[in-house]
């Protein structure tokens, strides 16, 4: 039962979604204080090439975390100071920040006399449960089957969630987002709220691109983890801005990165690289609601998405 | 200095020599003011005389660029208004600083150092419930502020400085946005608050409510200190002069000689809100040539809807707009434009002018695209500059720079300019929205001779506005508008302010005529 054709795809889905699901709860925490960044793909890439050199040259798994999670946030803090102090165009900085991002990713996995490219993992993230507890029928698989991120993910989202609805910080974080004006006028420092969540997102999308190369991938490849980080994007406002919404949507598009191979499996006829090109349709369907503020905030997105906020402005 | 109390009670407020400029113009210079604990104390003054720069000073919103601030004796830097809340200093904003997607309670919640790390929406609610109760400001606590009129949500921000238990709280223009009876209203329970203790600065630029509600009064003008007194003293009158800075009479309106024929007609317009809700519900009126027609109400009663649905800026749901005659419901802005409509928008910068062009591009705006602007595709440059500089003299805009972007100018002198844009184009209906709000009292005569003046050429002329004074001063013919719908309709000579005020806030006249 636990191979059939279904668990096998629900496992698959976790798998392949659990990067994006770091990524958009990530991204979510940012646009949630108001700024919008277009830079998670060069994030992901960049904390992916970080974690997977670490864990090479030490051969810790979550010394390699660390760092990633620590690239991701360093990194970020390049969108913050270009859409917060500098109050450029979030877009343009976001954007930038993804091609800086993916360039010193592939600079990295190819620098020196002995490149990271096409070298094989030193460690690879396991299921941490007995197999006894996956062979478990039905209940197996889906609870014990996985390894130490995945369940972390679980936390985060669950973290965040709480965070964002349940706690004054939180409702911070969401006043900052929908009226930064107000918010400052209540004593809230609109800047500050703003880094740290920014640099959030940006540990988030590192940890997420780390999952790829310390689980998905036996080894380091110019590109590990696809356009995850344009989904992430995407998925933000599937999700609606919100975090437990994210987790189910990540899954469906893990479910969607494997259902060529299900198709396959169950004899359906249609042309695999059509299938494959489906996310990224909705990826772009997606960047254009998000450019387009009126229809953006009528799905539900933070009223200051994306807008510059500067205090003494008459 | 005139009239220094001599009570040793420290100030709760003291301000020395306060100077605050924006891009090297003068907000505020060399200001001096004190703030006695209990008391409400009125800042008087036009627009533009730094009443509003001088709050948020106080409000640590903006840091002054020089002086200092005692609070209760200690000086004080504020770098925010956090620091400012600390201090317990609380200001009410012109334009409320209320999330409108949040509720009532989370508002009050938003920033507060007190309330714990965790959220108990329930506890919250009962809180701002009880708080509400106290100070006689009954609000829903649970519903989102976008839910709220403009009065539930001043009062809303009153609370959230009392659930700070602000002991200073600044009021930036309180009635401007309130119908009389809800100003009362305010009114008493600003005394409750200062016979609590608390200290209260109340910004007008309306000397019968400084009469009516304050202890002390600051008169304010360009920026400086011109004089300060005990209210009860002051003479209206001197007062006045001193805002002003010379004795000033605003125009009296004649009344309209001779009404032609019905220019603008609208049959039961409707018009949906950027929400989808019918903002103006089934409205009719007529305008005829050489008459103004006021349309009273609360703001956001389908002010801007109706104003935007007649000039096609939003769309129409059903119903129609004729002019002289012709239907024009479903044209564009720019075949609206050229049958004949001109109009003066709420917001001067931004819908009205754009901001960062020159004030000569700005008066092309509408007519750049005929001679003598353009010559085919191409603009002529000296064009622009003759027919500006004629414009700009013929309608007296002051501060003009050349190559300077228009938003530079003063409110008074950015309507002048706006005006001259539209009225020299042909056109046989103005509607204008709030064409002196802000302004100082020079500016409003000079716009409401414009005003009169449309008309008194034949010009239909429709004004709708919040402010009853311009109200009352400019129409023939007033119409109250509650909720998208007229709900009284009386000629000016029957009008007066509380008649308007208890329609405006949704009463039903008893029996009317």
């Amino acid at each position: 039962m636990n191979d059939s054709v279904l668990m096998l795809t629900i496992m698959a889905a976790i798998g392949l979604g659990t990067p994006i699901v770091f990524a958009t709860v990530g991204e979510i925490l940012a646009e949630r204080s108001g700024i919008l960044n277009l830079g998670v793909q060069g994030m992901m890439l960049f904390g992916a090439v970080v974690g997977f050199w670490a864990t090479f040259q030490t051969g810790s798994l979550w010394l390699g975390v660390f760092l990633a999670v620590v690239a991701g946030a360093a990194i970020s803090v390049i969108h913050a100071f270009n859409s917060v102090t500098l109050r450029v165009s979030q877009i343009v900085s976001g954007l930038a920040l993804t091609i800086f991002g993916t360039g010193v990713a592939i600079f990295i996995g190819r620098a020196g006399a002995s490149p990271l490219v096409g070298r094989p993992s030193r460690e690879i993230f396991e299921p941490i449960f007995p197999q006894s507890l996956a062979d478990i029928p039905l209940v197996g698989p889906l609870i014990f089957g996985h390894d130490a991120l995945v369940y972390l993910s679980w936390v985060i989202v669950a973290i965040a969630s709480y965070y964002l609805f349940h706690t004054r910080p939180g409702l911070t974080v969401r006043a900052v987002g929908e009226d930064p004006a107000s918010a400052e006028a209540a004593g809230i420092n609109v800047s500050r709220v703003r880094y740290i969540h920014v640099m959030l997102g940006g540990a988030l999308a590192g940890l997420g691109g780390a999952y790829f190369s310390l689980a998905l991938v036996p080894s380091w490849q110019d590109n590990p983890i696809g356009s995850a980080g344009w989904i992430a994007i995407a998925l933000v406002i599937l999700a609606s801005w919100r975090p437990w919404r994210a987790l189910w949507v990540a899954y469906l598009f893990g479910a969607a990165g494997r259902v060529n191979f299900t198709f396959q499996t169950l004899e359906i006829n249609i042309p695999s690289n059509l299938l494959a090109m489906l996310p990224f349709l909705l990826a772009i369907v997606a960047m254009l609601i998000l450019a387009s503020g009126k229809r953006a905030r009528l799905l539900g997105a933070p009223e200051a998405l994306g807008v510059p906020y500067f205090r003494e402005e008459r | 200095m005139p009239d220094q109390d001599q009570s040793s009670a420290t100030p709760a407020v003291e301000l020395r020599n306060i100077d605050k400029s924006f891009y090297g113009v003068f907000a505020n210079a060399d200001v001096d003011f004190s703030l006695a604990k209990g008391e409400v104390h009125a800042l008087l003054g036009e627009n533009g005389a730094g009443k509003s720069t001088l709050c948020s000073v106080m409000a640590g919103l903006y840091r002054p660029d020089s002086g200092e601030m005692l609070f209760d004796g200690k000086p004080m830097v504020f770098k925010s208004p956090k620091d400012a809340y600390a201090a317990g200093v609380g200001m009410v904003y012109q334009h409320f600083r209320l999330v409108s997607n949040l509720t009532v309670a989370e508002n009050l919640a938003l920033g507060n150092p007190e309330v714990g790390l965790r959220l108990s929406q329930g506890q919250l609610e009962a809180e701002a419930k009880e708080l509400g109760e106290r100070y006689d400001f009954p609000v829903d606590p649970s519903a989102r502020i976008w839910q709220l009129s403009v009065g539930q949500q001043q009062r809303v921000e009153i609370l959230k400085l009392l659930y700070r238990d602000a002991k200073i709280l600044i009021l930036d223009e309180p009635t401007a946005v309130l119908t009389p009876q809800e100003g009362e209203a305010l009114f008493r329970a600003m005394r409750m608050l200062a016979d609590e203790g608390r200290s209260l600065i109340f910004v007008s630029h309306k000397l019968q409510e400084v009469k009516a509600v304050s202890d002390r009064v600051t008169v304010l003008r360009e920026g400086r200190v011109v004089g300060a007194a005990n209210t009860d003293d002051a003479e209206p009158r001197d007062l006045a002069r001193m805002m002003v800075g010379k004795d000033l009479v605003l125009p009296t309106r004649k009344p309209n000689e001779s009404v032609g024929d019905e220019v603008l007609v609208i049959e039961d317009l409707v018009v949906e809100d950027d929400r989808g809700l019918d903002a103006v519900d089934g409205l009719s009126i007529s305008v005829r040539a050489g008459e103004v027609v006021g349309i009273a109400g609360v703001s956001g009663n389908g002010q801007r809807e109706l104003a935007q649905g007649i000039v096609g800026l939003m769309k129409v749901k059903s119903g129609s707009v004729r002019l002289n005659g012709t239907d024009v419901t479903k044209k564009s802005v720019l075949a609206k434009i050229k049958s004949g409509i001109a109009y003066v928008p709420q917001s001067r910068l931004g819908m009205g002018l754009a901001p960062g062009l020159t004030t000569e591009d700005n008066l092309a705006l509408k007519q750049y695209r005929e001679p003598p602007y353009s010559n085919g595709p191409l603009l002529s440059a000296a064009a622009f500059g003759r027919r500006g500089a004629e414009l700009i003299e013929e309608f007296d805009v002051r501060g003009v720079r050349p190559g300077l972007p228009i938003r530079l100018l003063s409110g008074g002198n950015l309507q002048k300019a706006l005006i001259a844009r539209e009225v020299v184009q042909d056109h046989s209906v103005l509607i204008a929205r709030s064409p002196t709000r802000g302004l100082d009292v020079g500016a409003t005569a000079d716009v409401r001779d414009h005003i009169l003046a449309e008309r008194d050429r034949g010009i239909a002329v429709l004004l709708i506005s919040e402010d009853l004074d311009e109200l009352l001063a400019l129409s023939d013919r007033l119409v109250v508008i509650y909720e998208g719908r007229i709900v009284g309709e009386m000629p000016a000579s029957e009008a007066t302010a509380e008649r308007l005020g208890l329609l405006m806030s949704g009463e039903r006249e008893d029996q009317s005529a």
